[in-house]
């Protein structure tokens, strides 16, 4: 694109020096939900990020159900939870990545962290962005892995997708606070997943588990699933404590 | 007059001491030029001015107010980096926007157009993103989110480099606007020509220490910053 031409000999409005004082700072929450529709914006300008981690986490599957899918043969509940919670682990990962790419690029993260804008509103915006990503994706998942290998996916829904937000909420809390911390390092990408998954390995643990004992056509175990959602929505209450307070001294880099 | 003040900066990462009791008078009205060779604690006094680096000792005073992360006063700074500071997948005006929002202003679209027209991007197609402009038009949207929120402090970190002398030309005349205005203009260069050619104080770090501070009211010139760099950091 060609260079603009410069503004106009003796300025034009606004004028250097006139100040612009807001009439009162946005409420918090109004801060959060700026900072989500700001990358979901540009991820509809763009795409890039829901198609990548789409792509990935089809492949994934397609990857083992030739495995494990052979003939009228499916793969037992526990198999198919797994399959379902990598896919969802490696495709957010992913994901999580290159949000954060986008504060770096340009150094937006610097107007960012300067703007009144709490930081806990930042993380919490950024969280938010993520699992929304997360979950559309999940959701072209779901009915991929319910199409290869049960039709208990479609009959337990509902448990799945409290199963799956509740896991997806702690993997993004963690995920977003090594993201930012790995903001400045040139081997984020290999140390996000180095650092990240040993965090993280009691929610897969849990929404595998609880995702298995929905699956069961045979001997449901509906308590069990229950417990795991109480597990997974307690690790979300300690990694988002964890996160809004660890989220302040990591993104200023120090 | 308000006035910037660095009261015994120091900043230590690890045992490597980046400054060592800076105290300086940045006052409004006035362009300050930092200089200084590399590794001289430029960028982490910057990074302090700018609220976002915290000194290990000593305090930062903007007028009354001490200046941290947390005050309410830093919302008075604004920063023009070597990179633009806004995403680059978004366009100019959708920026603007976001950042006018978060800074609670008035009619964040009106305040957005303004700001394009005023750096000369009102033309530019509106849907255009940002990545697609050229390294000028992004250091003049830098400009314009800085300015955004009317700030009495403005920094700009190497805002000149990579820009073409037509380019820099505009960015000096709009440094003597803001100057004019009444901000608090703060430039960290390795420029000392264009130091020279807008700075009326200078200061020259070297070793993470002030090895040189004079304001002069007919302002400097680049011989005379030339001079006193080449003097102040021999050696």
């Amino acid at each position: 694109m060609a260079e603009a031409p410069a503004p106009p000999a003796g300025g034009t409005l606004p004028a250097a020096g006139e100040r612009q004082q807001p009439a009162r700072y946005p409420s918090f929450l109004a801060q959060v939900l700026r900072i989500v529709i700001k990358d979901l914006r540009i991820e509809w300008r763009s795409r890039e990020i829901v198609y990548t981690m789409a792509f990935l986490a089809v492949v994934v599957v397609l990857i083992f159900s030739f495995a494990f899918v052979v003939g009228d043969a499916r793969p037992p509940p526990a198999v198919t939870a797994g399959i379902l919670w990598i896919a969802v682990i490696v495709s957010g990962t992913v994901g999580l990545g290159r949000t954060f790419d986008r504060e770096r690029e340009g150094e937006a993260i610097r107007s960012l962290l300067l703007s009144p804008a709490p930081r806990a509103a930042i993380y919490l915006g950024k969280l938010a962005a993520t699992v929304v990503l997360m979950l559309a994706v999940e959701l072209v998942l779901v009915t991929l892995c319910g199409f290869l290998f049960t039709s208990a996916i479609a009959a337990q829904a509902g448990r799945i997708a409290v199963l799956l937000g509740l896991g997806t909420i702690g993997f993004a809390a963690a995920g977003c606070v090594f993201s930012a911390a790995l903001l400045r390092s040139r081997s984020r990408d290999v140390l996000l997943s180095t650092l990240l998954y040993p965090i993280i390995v009691p929610i897969v643990i849990a929404g595998a588990r609880g995702t298995s004992q929905v699956l069961d056509l045979v001997a449901p175990d509906f308590d069990g699933a229950a417990f795991w959602m109480q597990f997974l929505a307690t690790l979300d209450a300690i990694f988002l404590t964890v996160g809004l307070w660890a989220f302040e001294p990591v993104a200023a880099g120090e | 007059m308000s006035a910037l003040s660095l009261r015994n900066i120091g900043k230590t990462y690890g045992g490597r001491r980046a400054l060592v009791d800076v105290s300086a008078e940045l006052a409004s009205g006035q362009v300050s030029a930092i200089v200084g060779p590399n590794g001289a604690g430029k960028s982490t006094l910057l990074g302090i001015l700018s609220t976002l680096v915290a000194p290990t000792t000593g305090e930062l005073r903007w007028g009354s107010e001490t200046l941290h992360r947390g005050s309410a006063a830093r919302a008075a700074i604004g920063y023009v980096g070597h990179d633009p500071g806004v995403y680059g997948d978004l366009s100019a005006a959708q920026n603007l926007i976001l950042f006018a929002e978060l800074y609670g202003l008035l009619g964040p679209g009106e305040r957005a157009a303004a700001m394009l027209a005023r750096v000369g991007l009102h033309d530019v197609p509106v849907e255009a993103a940002v990545r697609t402009f050229s390294r000028g038009m992004q250091q003049r949207l830098a400009l314009a989110r800085a300015l955004l929120h009317a700030p009495a402090i403005l920094l700009f970190d190497e805002p000149g480099s990579a820009l073409d002398p037509a380019g820099a030309a505009w960015l000096g005349r709009e440094l003597a606007a803001e100057r004019a205005a009444g901000r608090t203009v703060v430039l960290v260069t390795h420029d000392l020509d264009a130091a020279g050619a807008v700075a009326d104080h200078l200061v020259v770090l070297r070793r993470g220490r002030v090895a040189f501070d004079e304001s002069r009211a007919a302002g400097f010139d680049a011989p005379a910053v030339r001079a006193i760099y080449e003097e102040r950091t021999r050696g």
